[in-house]
């Protein structure tokens, strides 16, 4: 009988414990490498809720997850400008008052009411950059303010380029490069641009997203598409390499955390966008992850050498950056097929 | 059979206390478990694959429930980028098999080459020893896949240590070009499927009767006449099982093609992990593609297999 009475006990005590985590537990969808563990450490001690944390590689990855595992299993995920759209469109969002979060009024004017969520009602911005490509100097020295180092590149660099296996951005850029628009329906532009990626390729080395940084690091690659603050990571493991703002244009994106539909902890949720709003939180991501934070007050945290760094402070005269822009259903399965043939 | 049962299963007494062979004539309830994972871990799996590849594309993953032959008809037709030229064969997917067709039976081949010698030299070593032949086998496999691909990544990088080796050596120039090749492709199937190939033909040779050989040795057969003519038949289920389990799951990697490649150009394996995982998004066309490998994969082992009957008829 005393047994049975320790088994009970423990059996009542298991199901305590599994209560506690359940109801205080909060789960993120996030993009690998952007934010610090230690900043989900400070979350869970302020406020004992545990932070699991999930990594995808692309807005398009994302999308494509929730869609298969269904809402209710995340409760914040970190789209870009354009994919915010998409998943409003798909019935992904929740939305919350102003009012539920202490730390509204934090948030920087110009991301305040922005295209992709008006009043930030479902959103709060997180890191905000650029995407162009780094060239290492070293094998290099010529002209590097234009795409043509990607698409049409000098003889130093054949053979030597990794381009990002991100299709909206990789597109979008190549669309720049060419001058025209990104959801064009026009035939000849459209397969103007096909011809002209799949010559591109015949100099490019590899597709990679989660390894841009470490190929340019390693001089597997001479020259790579790269996001900015990545990029700044990647010259801290190799001098030689320069960012560069191309004349053609480049693109610009920023990234919000989102509250998602059925989010099955939406108060820990809420809770968490609080803290990233908070401008120390706001500043030691932007410390690690190199980008530009959408929050105000995070100037005095900021390491030194990302108030001028050369990635996040594009020259005077460099055109002003695109937002990748978000096409009509029978528009956008042009362009995959463009990727697939590309790919092939 | 009952009596065999008993003994393992619940004590066979009844409630009225009479000894009995409760499984008397309800064996095949045993079989459920099996059943079970069959149904739950194939049949359905496969159904629902079936199912997916006739439905059409929502746009971005999902499906909307119409029946469609779209999908089979995107892998077979071209029909332009704008969809109304008028169809002609598409060769885009069919060059993606054809690529993934050659790439694992080229990695068959030489695990084959490397891994039957490997089986033959661990099973004639005396018995002691072969246990630690075989723990150096399996030692890589304690490591993740990924990890594995990502190693050899490192190895055969352009400053990698195969490359600073040879350049220090004086040996080449320029560094060799094997990272994001097709022989790159080719190197990580073959070193993630190898022991698929040794362990099967090693389990086959350590079965086989040596005195096969010396009787054929008295008999005047040269050493290559006994190995063709007497072992390589005598141990060929162990070489068949070899070869399917690394023709099989090279026809599907994409960890290999993803890493090493430098995901330039699509195996079939990473062509369905774009439909579902990537920009594409498109489940019904991932699932055709699925399902036509997987027939292509049933043609050619019902071929074996009828084969396989023909000559055991005819030979004995």
């Amino acid at each position: 009988m005393r047994k049975f009475a320790t088994l009970m006990g423990a059996a009542a005590m298991t199901v305590s414990f599994a209560q506690a985590a359940s109801a205080e537990k909060l789960t993120i969808y996030h993009w690998f490498e952007y934010i610090p563990q230690e900043l989900l450490n400070e979350f869970t001690a302020e406020t004992g809720i545990e932070v699991v944390m999930d990594t995808y590689d692309s807005n398009e990855a994302l999308l494509a997850n929730l869609k298969a595992t269904g809402m209710g299993s995340y409760d914040i995920a970190f789209p870009s400008d354009y994919m915010i759209n998409i998943m409003r469109d798909e019935g992904m969002l929740d939305t919350f008052k102003s009012s539920e979060l202490s730390n509204f009024d934090n948030i920087q004017e110009q991301w305040l009411n922005v295209s992709f969520d008006m009043g930030r009602q479902s959103s709060v911005p997180y890191q905000w950059g650029s995407t162009s490509f780094m060239v290492d100097r070293e094998a290099y020295s010529g002209d590097i303010r234009t795409s043509d180092i990607i698409f049409n590149p000098p003889e130093e660099l054949k053979g030597k380029i990794n381009v990002l296996d991100t299709a909206g951005e990789t597109l979008a850029f190549a669309s720049l490069y060419m001058g025209i628009p990104q959801c064009s329906n026009d035939r000849s532009q459209l397969k103007k641009l096909s011809a002209m990626l799949e010559g591109a390729k015949e100099n490019w080395a590899s597709f990679n997203s989660d390894g841009a940084k470490d190929v340019l690091a390693s001089g597997d690659v001479a020259a790579g598409m790269i996001w900015n603050g990545f990029g700044a990571k990647a010259r801290a493991e190799r001098a030689s390499l320069e960012y560069s703002y191309p004349k053609e244009g480049y693109l610009v994106w920023a990234d919000s955390a989102v509250l998602l539909k059925d989010a099955p902890n939406r108060d820990a949720a809420l809770k968490f966008m609080d803290f990233l709003l908070e401008p120390e939180v706001a500043a030691a991501i932007t410390n690690y992850a190199r980008y530009t934070a959408g929050v105000k007050g995070v100037e005095e945290f900021l390491d030194e050498e990302l108030v001028t760094s050369p990635e996040n402070n594009p020259p005077a005269d460099a055109p002003a950056g695109t937002f990748v822009e978000v096409c009509a259903p029978e528009t956008q399965a042009l362009y995959d097929a463009i990727w697939t043939q590309l790919k092939k | 059979m009952a009596g065999i049962i008993k003994p393992t299963g619940k004590p066979a007494k009844l409630a009225d206390g009479t000894q009995t062979s409760i499984v008397d004539g309800r064996q095949h309830l045993l079989l459920l478990p099996a059943w079970l994972i069959i149904g739950v871990l194939l049949v359905i799996p496969v159904l629902l694959m079936l199912t997916y590849s006739f439905l059409v594309q929502d746009f971005r993953g999902g499906v909307i429930w119409e029946f469609s032959l779209e999908a089979y008809d995107q892998f077979f037709f071209d029909r332009g980028l704008f969809g109304d030229e008028p169809p002609s064969i598409e060769w885009t997917y069919i060059g993606i098999f054809w690529r993934s067709f050659v790439q694992a039976l080229l990695a068959m081949i030489f695990c084959f080459l490397i891994g039957f010698p490997t089986a033959y030299f661990i099973a004639t070593r005396p018995q002691k020893s072969r246990a630690f032949w075989l723990f150096l086998v399996t030692i890589p496999y304690w490591v993740n896949l990924l990890i594995r691909t990502v190693s050899m990544k490192f190895l055969i990088r352009d400053n990698g240590p195969i490359n600073t080796w040879l350049l220090s050596g004086g040996i080449i120039d320029e560094p060799i070009g094997m990272i994001n090749t097709g022989f790159a492709i080719q190197l990580g199937l073959f070193y993630s499927y190898l022991p698929f190939m040794v362990l099967p033909i090693y389990a086959s040779i350590e079965r086989y009767n040596f005195a096969l050989s010396e009787a054929a040795a008295d008999l005047y057969s040269s050493r290559w006449m006994t190995l063709f003519k007497i072992v390589i038949p005598s141990v060929r289920p162990g070489i068949i099982a070899g070869c399917i389990l690394v023709f099989i799951p090279s026809l599907g990697a994409f960890l290999a093609p993803d890493l090493l490649g430098g995901a330039k150009n699509f195996m079939i394996g990473s062509l369905v992990e774009e439909q579902f995982k990537g920009q594409a998004g498109d489940w019904p066309f991932g699932a055709a593609v699925s399902m036509i490998l997987l027939s292509i994969i049933m043609v050619i082992l019902l071929f074996y297999a009828r084969a396989q009957n023909r000559q055991n008829d005819g030979g004995h």
